[in-house]
């Protein structure tokens, strides 16, 4: 099989469960779903649906009930094994970049501060001029010394686009990223995003309430009452 | 790129006013901290030097308060009792002696010292004798008087200083308006002797028309039984000896009191200073607990976390703790000024005594109970689990 074949992600009957007092609520309910290398899938549904958990669960900040998962060929859950903190993070550090609706950036840090962040903790080799490169990839190379406070929203999610991939994840998980942001700007990100799947081959996994935001990528996927049902 | 260490420093930035007022907490603790670590050694020092300097370390004087006796030494000022001069060759037979001399200490009301007026202490010492028990005496100017009945006089640095007086000048003795030539002044000696005025033996018994002495001060040698001494000293009728060692036991003893209490009051402060860093760090995770999420999604562990947040508690503590030493070492003057209007009895020269040493020790205790103290709210981000966080934002 061909690295480009090769499912970047690969969900199997994943679900999961939460419990609040007696009650129990099925937030997921099996879902199977693969995602190949350079696809850019867009999630969509109602609140409460349990989109956001789906994503939690690919992007490894949660482990399922049940159900497997497979990231680029590699199981990482599956046979009811539970994977701690640190587990988790060594896989999220290695594939993935996330972008979420708020912002988070450090407001007494530069632009390019910001985006440097990840790699205190972690770098991977061949990052080397990475955050200059995305700050200009993204159109903010003349704002790289501004702080979060002198720039607008739309240009704060595109810090946040650079720093998820400053250290060159596998895939791109972004949670209503436009949340907080007017059309043009969503315009603009949802533009960002399609140019880094088409242009870079990143895989792109979205979460989002914004249909024409849900068009731009090439596969949609509706989720209701925890299931996925493709569109 | 950026380090965890400048992270850290920028997130302090965030609340100004809160991480001042923190450091500033850690900074009045340290010093205090420093200046009564400075204080406790600086005492001592200080007694130390004025007892090695009086030159001798055995006193016999007439029975009396051994304590008052020993202060008034000290002080500068007279003893009230008086003993023979005869009992000076009878002491200086004993083998154990290697030094001896008479001394004695009037004081005289002079009208024109100071506000109100105060006590003026004149010493009369034998030239042939005393200036060999303080062969470490220094002249500023002139030297010793030449006569035992002279009527000449070395004064003390400040003295001179007080009374603006060169070698040369006369000096009226106050109440009995005797005139003195001044043929000496001493150098600056950091003790009792800087504010004495020393007059030949005989001259001041002829002043203070007494033929007597009030103390007899005397240098043992080296290897000689001191115990032996004493004990054959208190065999001489009406006498009582002090034995300096003996005096700064108890000196020692009667300030203990008071440096565990200020030291008690000193480990309060530091105490409330660490629950102030506590607080500050604490406030500071509690509030980025998203954002400390985040830096997890970003692939930061639990120990990266912890050290991040202990590094902003490093930095409050290392810089109040340098602020604060600082701080000691420039108003160190006023301490001895505070610490000298508090004590009973205060050595002359420096109190507080803060060395690079003691500064480093300082800097260490409060970064290490700083650092203490940074456990819990670095361990409590490090356990911060990012779905958590993530889900309760917005």
């Amino acid at each position: 099989m061909s690295a480009e074949n090769v499912a970047a992600l690969e969900a199997r009957g994943l679900s999961r469960l939460y419990r609040r007092g007696s009650e129990e609520i099925r937030a997921l309910d099996g879902v199977s779903l693969q995602i190949k290398r350079g696809e850019f899938v867009s999630f969509m549904g109602p609140s409460g649906s349990g989109k956001t958990t789906l994503v939690n669960l690919l992007g490894c900040l949660d482990n399922p009930s049940s159900g497997e998962l497979h990231l680029a060929g590699r199981a990482i859950f599956g046979s009811g094994k539970n994977l701690d903190e640190r587990a988790l993070t060594r896989i999220r550090r290695e594939l993935f970049g996330y972008v979420f609706q708020n912002f988070h950036l450090v407001p007494t840090l530069t632009v390019r501060e910001n985006v440097a962040l990840p790699l205190a903790f972690y770098r991977k080799p061949g990052t080397e001029g990475e955050v200059e490169r995305l700050l200009g990839l993204l159109g903010m190379a003349h704002r790289m010394n501004h702080l979060p406070g002198q720039i607008s929203g739309g240009e704060m999610q595109r810090v946040c686009i650079a720093r998820a991939l400053v250290n060159r994840p596998e895939i791109l998980l972004a949670d209503e990223p436009t949340g907080n942001l007017d059309s043009k700007r969503s315009v603009e990100i949802g533009e960002v995003l399609q140019e880094l799947n088409r242009e870079a081959g990143l895989t792109i996994v979205m979460v989002t309430h914004n249909p024409s935001l849900g068009r731009l990528g090439g596969r949609m996927i509706e989720i209701r009452d925890g299931k996925a049902y493709e569109s | 790129m950026i380090s965890r260490f400048q992270i850290a420093y920028k997130n302090l930035l965030r609340k100004k006013a809160r991480t001042l007022l923190t450091l500033v907490g850690i900074m009045l603790s340290s010093w205090v901290l420093v200046s009564l670590l400075g204080f406790n050694r600086g005492y001592e020092q200080a007694l130390n030097r004025d007892i090695d300097n009086m030159g001798y370390q055995l006193m016999v004087m007439a029975k009396g308060c051994p304590y008052e006796a020993a202060t008034m030494m000290l002080q500068g000022g007279a003893g009230l009792r008086y003993i023979e001069p005869s009992m000076v060759a009878e002491i200086a037979g004993r083998e154990e002696v290697e030094k001896i001399t008479p001394i004695l200490m009037q004081a005289f009301f002079d009208p024109d010292k100071g506000d109100g007026g105060g006590i003026a202490g004149y010493y009369g010492v034998e030239a042939a004798s005393y200036p060999a028990m303080k062969p470490f005496l220094r002249f500023h100017q002139g030297g010793w008087f030449q006569g035992e009945e002279a009527g000449e006089a070395v004064m003390g640095y400040e003295a001179a200083e007080l009374e603006q007086r060169v070698v040369g000048d006369m000096i009226m003795v106050p109440e009995k308006n005797v005139p003195l030539k001044v043929v000496g002044i001493l150098e600056r000696t950091g003790t009792q002797d800087d504010g004495t005025i020393f007059v030949p033996l005989k001259t001041l018994q002829k002043i203070a028309a007494i033929d007597k002495i009030t103390t007899i001060g005397i240098k043992t040698r080296k290897d000689a039984d001191s115990q032996k001494l004493e004990t054959a000293l208190y065999q001489l009728p009406d006498v009582q000896v002090v034995s300096f060692s003996q005096v700064k036991q108890t000196i020692m003893k009667l300030i203990a009191t008071a440096r565990v209490m200020v030291l008690s009051i000193a480990i309060i402060a530091i105490l409330i200073a660490m629950v102030g860093v506590v607080n500050t760090v604490l406030m500071s995770v509690l509030e980025r607990m998203q954002e400390i999420g985040i830096l997890k999604t970003m692939g930061a562990m639990p120990g990266d976390i912890f050290f991040l947040v202990w590094c902003e508690t490093l930095i409050l503590c290392a810089s109040g703790g340098v602020a604060g030493i600082g701080l000691a070492l420039v108003f160190s003057r006023l301490s001895d000024l505070l610490v000298r209007r508090i004590l009973p009895y205060a050595p002359g020269g420096e109190l507080v005594d803060i060395d690079l040493k003691l500064a480093l020790l300082t800097l260490a205790v409060v970064v290490v109970v700083g650092l203490l103290s940074g456990i819990y709210p670095a361990w409590k981000a490090g356990r911060v689990r990012p779905l958590e966080s993530i889900r309760s934002e917005g």
